[in-house]
């Protein structure tokens, strides 16, 4: 069938900020859309509040909206922009939830807005439990045991007819958010409580636990015709009990027989039709018994998802493209694939290497959190490794990971050797093996070389015999190699076993280079492989490839200039898809002037990994063997590093010694900016300002210090990002528990100690420069006070309290550097203004978090100029050579996960916990920032009740703020202590108890529903008890809760200038427009 | 042991041997199937061929009593990249090491199969050796270049039945017709889905003449699949021809190129054929895309049938090649590919229901 011709317009939903079980896959999937979409000239209208999304890049859609995705506003865009349809399926749950309610609210009927892809009757036959199950049954399928529930006493009755273990799951939530397993009454009321006050329509789930069977997602692609194919199947590695996200996944399928896997397809095809996902793609979970191979259907997302990017990367079949063209009307048969060229999308793709993506947590950034992987997806990004082999895949999937190992041990960081002397070493491996935790895959390796047998470690793990004697081939040959003088035949089944030369030389006892050097002499180099859609049956023309270790090596080098570009590799706190966007803007620029493009990276998420944002993509790891193998065989012109976060930075200096070519800023460069010592040299030269500070490598070191510094002081260790492990200290007492505890100083690694400069108010800078004109391009203010990481703070563009003098201060300052550091490329700086002094706090020669909304902001696409510029282009010639200040405000808020973490204190400090960011643009402040919180889904209250609870030295400031909420028409809810002090600035307030003082208190108001609103600062350095459960509880139950007073008097602007205007729309395009017309002015 | 693979035009792998040792000749394809080696080394079909997988783990899941197309495995050799050393799922009897040494196939791995699928796309199917012995290199490609091609070679007397037998109908079930099937090397989920359709089946060897097939007085004639060149099978090719306008007929593979034929065109033996699970096949009057099971090397010159008796219904979308043919006046119709799967998926199983549509039909007229 050919397109539709009767719709003209379509309005596509993203999925909001990076959050836990959403992150960069659907900026992905909806900027393949966008562009399929445009090419069969549709208009797309485009709605996203994440500002670092590729999607939202001014020419990716027709229309783009940086706006809040809530039904209000999408509403306000249908009614505005009128689109013909809107296709739901991209934007994640995000986007199908508000879809759905879009639908539910009339509002689509209103505007005639049809929904295509997946119509609101399928996606809630696919969503809610209780449709689902009919649908399975209808057609046969079997299902766990299972029960519905929408108050506690159902949920008892059902769970005493199947019995424990029992599952427990919410629906309409993101992620598998607040569902859980329980063995016994006690965790079952607790966790069915929490469900049901998560689940969007207050239902859950209670199942049959199928803890230990093996799990399987297949990818279902169907057309209007009827035409159905699987795109991909997908293996967990991880038995069901652990969130897929949380899964190591193989692809294909590897333990299933023909006969299985034909019956699982056949399932597969008969839900998809049954659901009535007319167009694109689906994702379908089974279960299967180890034992009996009793099929179970799990569940359906009827969208494209986490688990689609991944098969879709693992392919090379673009499933969220051919999605878009499929709901416009396409049929799977029309629709030629991109990579053959010659046949059709109507095919299921064939591969000829295992693929295997391994989660990434961040439990170091939480400390106190439940480290138990279950049902609730708790890792913040992943990597994929593509192999010959599953031994290969694994050991490039480990190394990728980027947490400082080189493939499954047997690297500088084991601790085998030391930890096998214990004497509870094999309880303690039983005990990892049986609780699975982000550890397990090392569990295993230390279990097989402590004797375990296959049999044994798949009693305690149900992780499927096949993978652990993979893991134990590994193991041995480990042995083998420790053993023995490297041979050729060793040395090529090593690297066919996917050990990196660290490892090798580890075991050898040689350093990296003195293995890498005769390796390559003998002949032993990596070859590359074409990711083909169709193992190689068919010529393919798109350049994706991996590498291996075999005969046939198919890179076809073109005699292009060429510049090589490392991405970022997998998502973490602190380093996200801000850097991804700069790396695919650096593609796109050097493109756009005439260089090939090579892109290395190993996170499936991400739109730098889509096969057709570079002129090559290397789907490897990013470490220096795996990228100087790519630079060997492509000789790059020159290779950017200052784009993908702190990953590629690691490894500038030693890709120069290495002879390549760095450009943009030199690493030397860098390191003067990273190095404290050179860095003070540097602030002393330009006579700039530093906040008192000293360097440390021992406890007694840092107390004299920080002694002579003056508490409090900021401490951390040198070569950070995301502020990992970085603290505000008191006293000694403090120091000495952090430098003991927190970080381990040495000679190589020093502490770092500031002096902490509270009440300041910091700023952050980016700036571009090209060695000879200097720009900067956004001066952020944060909302929040200094202290706060950069990243988890909430900032405004341009600053909105600092003075002409003070910010022409930053300014020259900023010059200063860059000049100095002879920038060439973005450089970051960050400074804290207090007293009306200016301090300098950090310098990062490289783009930094901020280069996404700095953009957006101001119109300029920062990244994009800076590859020109590194590139050897002038800003002169490119006409960018003066700052922007907007005249409308950007407001950029964090958004956090700790919803997934109960019991979390949500308190902001230095350490960044946050996961993504979403942007509110408007006229003023108050507008802006009302926005961002409503993007960030803590949607600021317009009137009820406030609950006010702030620490003593706070008192003061609170009592304006409380002032203006009660002439806002709030009413205030204070414990004693703060009720008087805000009696004394007569503003009365309802008195409660405290939680200590027994019912009725905070807590109970909070979970009747009757407190709209928090402002609780925390008491002190170290807060108590029950001003963490108040804040987490606020968590919980969705509550607003400002936890500092700057934020409580955004939030008052906010509030104050939504309750006079309320929310209004207005396309990114207008916003831009409006600045180019106050720069002609 | 080391084990050596060399092809016909002179590129030697050296690899490790598994199964059986010995000396395999044949002509050396590719298959994309993910899973289903099993099957595929019990498909008669590929007698005279070694096998490449271009899956490279290979064995993961053992081998069973079930998952057999026919008694024994008939293909000459297997080339893998990697066996697996356990057989990991629950309906598995044994390692696909043991049982290929059992039937004495022998199975070469740590082969660069993505270079040889590349070798045999680019220069077209060839001859090969898989040698677990002899490490002379230059002895084996004469070897080679001495050992019989497919043109014109009847594999089909080697794998078919010596005797014709009855596959009755399942237990409980009353059969509504009587199919008489002609064994070129017949896979057994062929049969099975016979069965499925209400059929018990006289199964014949491939010499079998017309008169003796219209003697158990079937209601429909059966054209299995079978190994190598259509028209190296003229005696068979003369029983169809004969029973062409007498009965309604349902040829797969094999049994299409033999229809072919038997309706006066003729058959070409493709570059590199197509051994997988996933290839699309329109069915132009519904115009719905199937998802196949193929496994061929020669195919149908449909133009090449006088007086345009067969009208084209399938088409490969890859490649455009001929997938399906159905007469115009007699309820005769042939399929390329397999609509028995096994391995493969199951969108052609409709085509079983075809046949017994027409049987009903044809015993009703």
């Amino acid at each position: 069938m050919p397109k539709r011709a009767d719709i003209h317009k379509i309005l596509i939903i993203g999925s909001g900020p990076i959050v836990i079980g959403q992150a960069c896959e659907f900026d992905y999937s909806g900027t393949q859309a966008c562009k399929a979409l445009r090419e069969e000239g549709f208009e797309v209208v485009l709605v996203n509040s994440n500002p670092a999304t590729i999607m939202t890049d001014p020419d990716t859609a027709d229309v783009t909206y940086i706006e809040p995705i809530t039904p209000e506003i999408l509403a306000k865009i249908i009614e505005k922009e009128r689109p013909d349809a809107l296709l739901p399926t991209l934007g994640g749950q995000t986007g199908l939830n508000c879809a759905i309610q879009l639908h539910d609210s009339g509002v689509l009927k209103k505007f005639g807005v049809e929904m295509i892809g997946a119509k609101e009757d399928a996606i809630k036959k696919a969503e809610d439990r209780k449709l689902f199950k009919e649908a399975m049954l209808k057609i046969g399928l079997d299902l766990p045991k299972s029960g519905l529930a929408y108050n506690m006493e159902q949920a008892k009755e059902i769970a005493k007819e199947i019995g424990f273990p029992l599952v427990i799951r919410p629906s309409f939530t993101l992620g598998g958010t607040g569902g859980g397993t329980a063995s016994d009454w006690q965790e079952f009321e607790q966790i069915t409580q929490r469900g049901l006050s998560y689940s969007m329509i207050s239902e859950v789930l209670i199942e049959e636990s199928l803890i230990g069977w093996k799990e399987y997602e297949l990818e279902v692609m169907r057309d209007l015709k009827d035409n159905v194919v699987i795109i991909c199947s997908i293996e967990n590695f991880d038995p069901m009990g652990i969130h897929t996200g949380d899964s190591i996944t193989v692809a294909p399928a590897q333990t299933l027989t023909d006969a299985e896997y034909q019956k699982m397809r056949d399932s597969a095809i008969k839900v998809i039709r049954e659901i009535g996902v007319e167009t694109g793609g689906s994702n379908i979970q089974f279960a299967v018994h180890p034992e009996t191979g009793r099929q179970i259907i799990i569940e359906m997302n009827p969208r494209v998802s986490r688990s689609s990017a991944l098969a879709s990367k693992a392919t090379g079949f673009p499933i969220a493209k051919i999605a878009a063209k499929l709901a416009v009307g396409y049929t799977l048969d029309e629709i030629p694939n991109d990579i053959t060229k010659e046949t059709p999308a109507s095919f299921e793709p064939s591969i000829d290497y295992c693929v295997v993506k391994i989660p990434r947590w961040a439990f170091e950034k939480f400390p106190k959190a439940d480290q138990a992987l279950s049902i609730q997806m708790k890792s913040v990004g992943e990597t994929m490794a593509i192999g010959r082999t599953f031994k290969e895949a694994l050991q490039k999937g480990i190394r990728s990971l980027e947490i400082g190992r080189f493939g499954l041990g047997a690297d500088p960081k084991d601790e085998y050797e030391a930890r096998s002397k214990s004497p509870d070493f094999k309880t303690e491996i039983s005990k990892k093996l049986s609780t699975p935790n982000q550890d397990r895959l090392f569990y295993i390796r230390y279990a097989l070389k402590e004797g375990f047998t296959v049999e044994q470690i798949f009693a305690l793990t149900k992780i499927d015999r096949w993978f652990i004697q993979n893991i134990k081939e590994i193991v041995e040959l480990e042995d083998e190699i420790k053993g023995s003088a490297m041979c050729p035949e060793l040395m090529l089944k090593a690297k066919q076993f996917g050990f990196s030369d660290k490892q090798i030389g580890h075991l050898q006892g040689s350093s990296e280079a003195e293995i890498r050097g005769p390796r390559i002499n003998g002949g032993i180099s990596a070859v590359y492989k074409l990711v083909d859609t169709c193992a190689a049956e068919f010529e393919a023309y798109t350049p994706y490839f991996y590498s291996t270790y075999e005969r046939e090596d198919e890179v076809r080098l073109s005699g292009r200039k060429k510049i090589m570009i490392l991405g970022g590799g997998p998502n973490r706190i602190g380093q996200g898809i801000e850097f991804d966007y700069c790396c695919v803007h650096a593609s796109f620029a050097l493109k756009e002037i005439g260089y090939e493009t090579i892109m290395v990276n190993s996170n499936p998420e991400t739109v730098s990994t889509d096969y057709d944002t570079s002129d090559k993509l290397y789907f490897e790891p990013l470490t220096i063997e795996d990228v100087l193998n790519i630079a060997d065989k492509e000789k790059p012109d020159g290779v950017i590093v200052q784009f993908g976060g702190q990953t590629p930075l690691n490894l500038a200096v030693a890709l120069k010694k290495a002879g390549l070519r760095i450009i943009g800023t030199t690493p030397e460069a860098i390191d003067i900016a990273e190095d404290r010592e050179k860095f003070k040299v540097l602030v002393e030269k330009l006579k700039l300002r530093q906040p008192v500070n000293g360097t440390a490598f021992t406890v007694e070191a840092a107390k004299e210090a920080a002694n002579r510094i003056g508490y409090p002081v900021m401490v951390r260790p040198s070569y950070v990002l995301g502020g990992r492990a970085m603290e505000i200290v008191y006293d000694d007492e403090s120091l000495e528990y952090y430098m003991t505890h927190a970080v381990k100083a040495s000679p190589e690694f020093p502490v770092l100690i500031d002096k902490f400069l509270d009440d300041a108010i910091e700023v952050d800078v980016d700036m571009i420069g090209d060695g000879e004109t200097f720009v900067i391009g956004g001066m952020m203010e944060h909302i929040e006070e200094a202290g706060v990481h950069s990243g988890d703070a909430a900032m405004v563009l341009p600053p909105h309290t600092l003075t002409k003098k003070i910010m022409d201060e930053i300014r020259q300052a900023t010059y200063a550097l860059a000049k100095e550091l002879d920038v060439v490329g973005l450089m970051n700086v960050q400074y804290a203004v207090k007293d009306g002094k200016v301090y300098i706090l950090e310098v990062n020669p490289r783009a930094s978090r901020t280069i996404p909304f700095v953009s957006k902001a101001i119109g300029v696409p920062l990244a994009k100029l800076a590859a020109k510029v590194m590139s050897g282009e002038k800003l002169k010639g490119l006409g960018f050579t003066k700052e922007i200040i907007p005249p409308q405000i950007s407001v950029k808020e964090s958004v956090f996960p700790f919803v997934k973490f109960p019991g979390i204190d949500i308190i902001l400090g230095p350490e960044m916990r946050s996961t993504g960011e979403v942007m509110g643009i408007d006229v003023d402040f108050g507008r802006a920032f009302a926005k961002s919180q409503m993007a960030a889904n803590s949607a600021l209250p317009m009137g009820g009740k406030v609950f006010i609870s702030v620490q003593d030295s706070h008192k003061e400031k609170i009592g304006p703020i409380a002032k203006r909420l009660r002439d806002l028409g709030f009413e205030m809810i204070a414990t004693k202590g703060t009720a008087a002090e805000l009696r004394k600035k007569g503003v009365e307030s309802e008195e409660i108890h405290r939680i200590s003082e027994g019912s009725p208190n905070i807590i109970d108001l909070m979970k009747n529903g009757d407190i709209k609103f928090i402002i609780n600062t925390p008491s002190g350095k170290k807060p108590r008890q029950d001003e963490v459960k108040i804040r987490s509880l606020a968590v919980a139950l969705g509550i607003p809760c400002v936890t500092t007073i700057p934020g409580a008097d955004a939030a008052v602007k906010g509030i104050d200038a939504m309750q006079k205007y309320g929310p209004e729309v207005r396309p990114l395009k207008e916003w831009h427009k409006a600045l180019q017309d106050k720069l002609r002015q | 042991m080391k084990a050596h693979l060399v092809l016909e035009d002179g590129t030697h792998f050296a690899g490790e041997q598994f199964g059986a040792e010995a000396e395999a000749f044949g002509e050396l394809v590719f298959n994309t199937s993910m899973t289903g080696y099993q099957e595929i080394l019990t498909d008669p079909s590929y007698k005279g061929q070694v096998v490449t997988m271009t899956y490279p783990l290979i064995g993961n899941y053992g081998v069973n009593d079930e998952d057999v197309e026919s008694s024994k495995p008939w293909a000459e050799g297997f080339v893998v990249k990697e066996l697996s050393s356990i057989a990991s799922n629950h309906r598995s009897r044994g390692t696909l090491d043991g049982y290929m040494k059992k039937y004495g196939i022998v199975g070469i791995q740590g082969i660069d199969t993505r270079a040889v699928t590349r070798i045999l796309r680019t220069k077209g199917a060839m001859k090969c050796v898989i040698s677990s012995g002899d490490s002379d290199v230059k002895a084996l490609l004469e070897k080679v270049k001495a050992s019989p091609g497919l043109i014109g070679r009847d594999l089909v007397k080697e794998v078919a039945c010596a005797r014709p037998f009855d596959w009755p109908s399942q237990p409980g079930q009353k059969p509504e017709f009587t199919v008489a099937a002609v064994d070129c090397g017949m896979k057994l989920n062929i049969l099975r889905n016979l069965n499925r359709i209400g059929c018990r089946v006289r199964v014949f060897p491939a010499a079998a003449t017309a008169s003796d097939i219209m003697a158990v007085k079937p209601d429909g004639l059966f054209l299995s699949n079978g190994p190598g060149d259509p028209e190296a099978v003229p005696y068979h090719i003369k029983a169809v021809r004969e029973l062409r306008d007498k009965l309604p007929i349902f040829g797969i593979c094999l049994g299409h190129q033999i229809l072919g034929l038997a309706f006066g065109g003729k058959t070409y033996k493709l570059k590199f054929g197509h051994h997988g699970g996933n290839h699309p096949v329109m069915d132009l009057r519904t115009r719905k895309v199937d998802i196949t099971s193929q496994n061929h090397g020669f195919a149908v010159d449909i133009d090449s049938i006088p007086d345009k008796q067969m009208e084209l219904t399938h088409v490969n979308l890859y490649d455009k090649t001929v997938e399906g043919m159905g007469h115009r006046e007699l309820p005769v119709f042939s399929v390329q590919y397999h609509p028995e799967a096994c391995p493969g998926p199951h969108d052609a199983e409709y085509l079983f229901d075809k046949f017994a549509g027409m049987m009903r039909e044809n015993k009703h007229a």
